[in-house]
């Protein structure tokens, strides 16, 4: 049908064209980057310091990581296409971004992720086969939030962004920030999307964790699509900017410089240990995978796009610094290949071991307190349950 | 014209589509509702057809989306808001009922809020967390709102357009699970057409009514097959009644049959506390009391979050379930 009332869509010009990818592919001068995508070190003095223990064997285990988790990832994504889970939330192409913030964190900090971090959640010690149980059916989060000191998946938008500010709050009222508290200090660090950002949630946890001076850092990975909403549905500005207006400082970092990512996310955890919090950092990347298994991009994404940033791939970038400033052998990149195929065999084999939940599985944990009534419910339906397995 | 066999997603499709073509203020808007067509593709089209100042793809904020189109209402549009999923619709809550429900009291009639909240409602479909819940009790608690759920996809077509035309606010429960059903369609019959707010007997029987609405409307329908080719036993005939609305309820199809059949089991996917199957066991009580044989019965989900939904093939009343309650009923 032709348009109802004139508004139909026209055409993008070439020109519009890549001016749009242009604008979502570049971070604009005030990017933090210090491994430029073909592998050479960009000077930065501001950021530099805080990466200068970063010798080559730290940027080899870097590398590491970043391989590890893009093989889990994959793995997990080819597991759903096989019906083994019924969705997958990839995290191609932000590994960087992640284990950048991961590795950032000290063991006392807390990490409030929202889903599809599964590269800070690899860097807080939880297993790749402990995110399956999500995304299988079986659990809503296996790992124990205390201990790991990573919260359960979000997925409701922008929620966990007032909870991190709570904990934040709790971390400032426990006297756990301030200056004597350089090293031991704790901090908090919120993970977000660039959708997120229109939250009300996002913004009041701005507010809050302003007039709280909480110690939290916000990390809103600005992949440049929220499902099919370009950035510009969201926001006129650069997100980092947004910061500004609520009382505290905004960082824009290349999301595809592990370094970068992992020097500014350092800098602003010790502004927070030390009270000079909130800080929000944006990390530019992009979703090189769909959004989720259910979703499919090529109804609203260019294909050249992914192709752009192909060449800013976080991982190769790492792979050519390695081997051009230190010589790196072929050996250890096979090693890391050889290891991540064997993750990848082991996630494998978990998934199509794990257990399918029991009926129990619906009554358990709801209150810290049982309630008679559910206790009555569960009951009788357990005893109509085994009626069918007699 | 002629019939088509068409799904649920496609039906309301075609009844946004015609609801849009019919009155140029009628606006679309949500999350990924666009281009993309709504991750459900219930909106597939629209945008190329309307342009973006009749279907908005919103930023990420669902009481931004609802509250916005309380301001778009205000100024004589006809906003119809898409919730991406169920879990999703409580950050827009407090805009619902604050704003939307109440506005007409509080402005003494002046202003009209003629808008439609859609969202897809139940499990089934294999989700994560807050992809399969059913909040529908939450909303017809509020009043000022109207709330229906639509069954199937001849009544999917003409509600969403009733619903559209109605001077209400009207929450309009779409069954995600049963999108994908098909069934003959044809948009100029208007002989299969009831008004909105009435509930529908979809198949008569004798011995037990079902009542229910959503998803559980094709369980109860396959229940009463079954049990009315029961093996080898005499047939149970189950009268089906699907509610459509839930706020305001139309329970006189539910009462002229419980006082024929003299029994009622309820179904619906949500929990059963404080629920609208609750309601309606209360109503049926209260009218049919010397006709009833036996006490209503209602088959729910459990009072529960939704669980992971590897369990969700228990939480979810299926037809053993239901026919276990007739079964009880009947011994009575
Ligand atoms: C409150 C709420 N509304 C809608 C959704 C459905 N939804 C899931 S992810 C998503 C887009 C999120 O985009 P962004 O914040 O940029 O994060 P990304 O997924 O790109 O990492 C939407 C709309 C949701 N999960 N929660």
């Amino acid at each position: 049908m032709a348009s109802f009332l004139g508004f139909a869509e026209p055409e993008p010009t070439p020109q519009q064209v890549i001016a749009g990818l242009r604008a979502t592919a570049e971070g604009g001068e005030d990017l933090v980057q210090l491994l430029s995508p073909e592998g050479e070190r960009v000077t930065d003095s501001r950021f530099e310091p805080w990466v200068a223990d970063v010798d080559v064997d730290r940027l080899r285990a870097l590398y590491r990581d970043m391989v590890l988790v893009r093989r889990a990832d994959r793995e997990a994504n080819a597991l759903q296409r096989q019906g083994q889970l019924s969705i997958w939330v990839p995290l191609l192409g932000q590994e960087a971004a992640q284990i950048g913030a991961g590795r950032a964190l000290m063991p006392q900090d807390m990490a409030f992720p929202s889903y599809r971090e599964h590269g800070v959640a690899w860097c807080r010690g939880i297993d790749p086969t402990e995110l399956l149980g999500i995304f299988r059916g079986t659990d809503h989060g296996s790992w124990d939030p205390h201990a790991t000191r990573f919260h359960l998946y979000t997925i409701v938008i922008g929620n966990q962004c007032l909870n991190a500010t709570g904990y934040a709050m709790g971390q400032r009222f426990d006297g756990r920030v301030g200056d004597g508290e350089g090293e031991t200090g704790e901090a908090t660090i919120c993970f977000f999307g660039d959708g997120a950002t229109s939250q009300g949630d996002v913004h009041e946890g701005f507010v809050w964790s302003a007039v709280y001076d909480a110690p939290v850092v916000f990390f809103c990975q600005n992949n440049q699509w929220a499902i099919s909403e370009p950035l510009e549905r969201q926001t006129r500005v650069p997100l980092y900017q947004r910061a500004r207006g609520y009382g505290f400082l905004g960082v824009r970092v290349d999301g595809n410089d592990v370094l970068a990512t992992l020097a500014v996310t350092r800098w602003a955890l010790q502004e927070c240990r030390t009270g000079n919090g909130p800080v929000l950092i944006e990390a530019f990347t992009y979703r090189m995978d769909a959004h989720t298994t259910s979703d499919d991009p090529s109804r609203y994404r260019l294909a050249e796009e992914l192709e752009l940033w192909k060449l800013k791939d976080p991982i190769e970038r790492v792979r050519v610094n390695l081997v051009r400033t230190h010589g790196e052998s072929q050996e250890f990149f096979d090693e890391v290949a050889a290891e991540s195929d064997t993750l990848a065999a082991r996630l494998r084999a978990h998934c199509l071991a794990m257990p399918k939940p029991k009926p129990e599985r619906i009554f358990s944990e709801v209150y810290a307190q049982s309630s008679p009534l559910l206790d009555a419910q569960r009951d009788e339906y357990l005893a109509y349950h085994s009626s069918f397995e007699e | 014209m002629g019939a088509s066999t068409i799904t649920m997603a496609k039906a309301l499709n075609n009844g946004l589509r015609a609801a849009m073509e019919r009155d140029p203020k009628v606006l679309v808007m949500g999350e990924d509702v666009g281009k993309l067509g709504g991750v459900f593709r219930i909106t597939d089209g629209l945008a190329k057809d309307f342009g973006e100042q009749r279907v908005l793809d919103t930023p990420l904020a669902e009481s931004g989306i609802i509250g916005t189109a309380v301001g778009l209402a205000i100024r004589g549009y006809r906003p119809v808001c898409e919730i991406q999923f169920d879990g999703f619709v409580f950050p827009g809550y407090d805009q619902i009922v604050s704003q939307l429900a109440k506005l007409h009291y509080r402005s003494q009639g002046r202003v009209l809020m003629p808008v439609v909240v859609r969202i897809p409602f139940g499990g089934g479909i294999g989700a994560v967390e807050h992809h399969s819940e059913s909040p529908e009790a939450l909303f017809a608690h509020v009043p000022g709102l109207k709330v229906v759920a639509c069954g199937n996809p001849v009544d999917a077509y003409w509600m969403i357009q009733q619903a559209i035309e109605c001077d209400d606010p009207v929450i309009f429960f779409e069954p995600k699970r049963r999108y994908w059903e098909k069934a003959e369609l044809d948009e100029s019959d208007r002989t299969v057409v009831l008004p909105l707010f009435r509930a529908r007997v979809l198949r008569s029987g004798s011995h037990a009514t079902l009542a229910g609405y959503g998803p559980v409307i094709r369980t109860c329908l396959d229940a009463a097959a079954a049990a009315s080719s029961s093996h080898g036993q005499s047939p149970i005939e189950l009268e089906v009644i699907d509610l459509r609305t839930l706020s305001p309820l139309d329970l006189a199809p539910v009462y002229d049959s419980v006082r024929r059949t003299g029994r009622l089991v309820v179904v619906s996917e949500a929990p059963s506390e404080v629920s609208v199957a609750a309601e309606v066991a209360a109503k049926v009580q209260q009218h049919c009391f010397y006709s009833l044989e036996a006490p209503v019965l209602r088959v729910t989900g459990f009072d529960t979050p939704y669980p992971p939904s590897g369990c969700e093939q228990d939480y979810i009343p299926d037809l053993d379930r239901i026919l276990e309650a007739v079964d009880r009923s009947l011994a009575w």
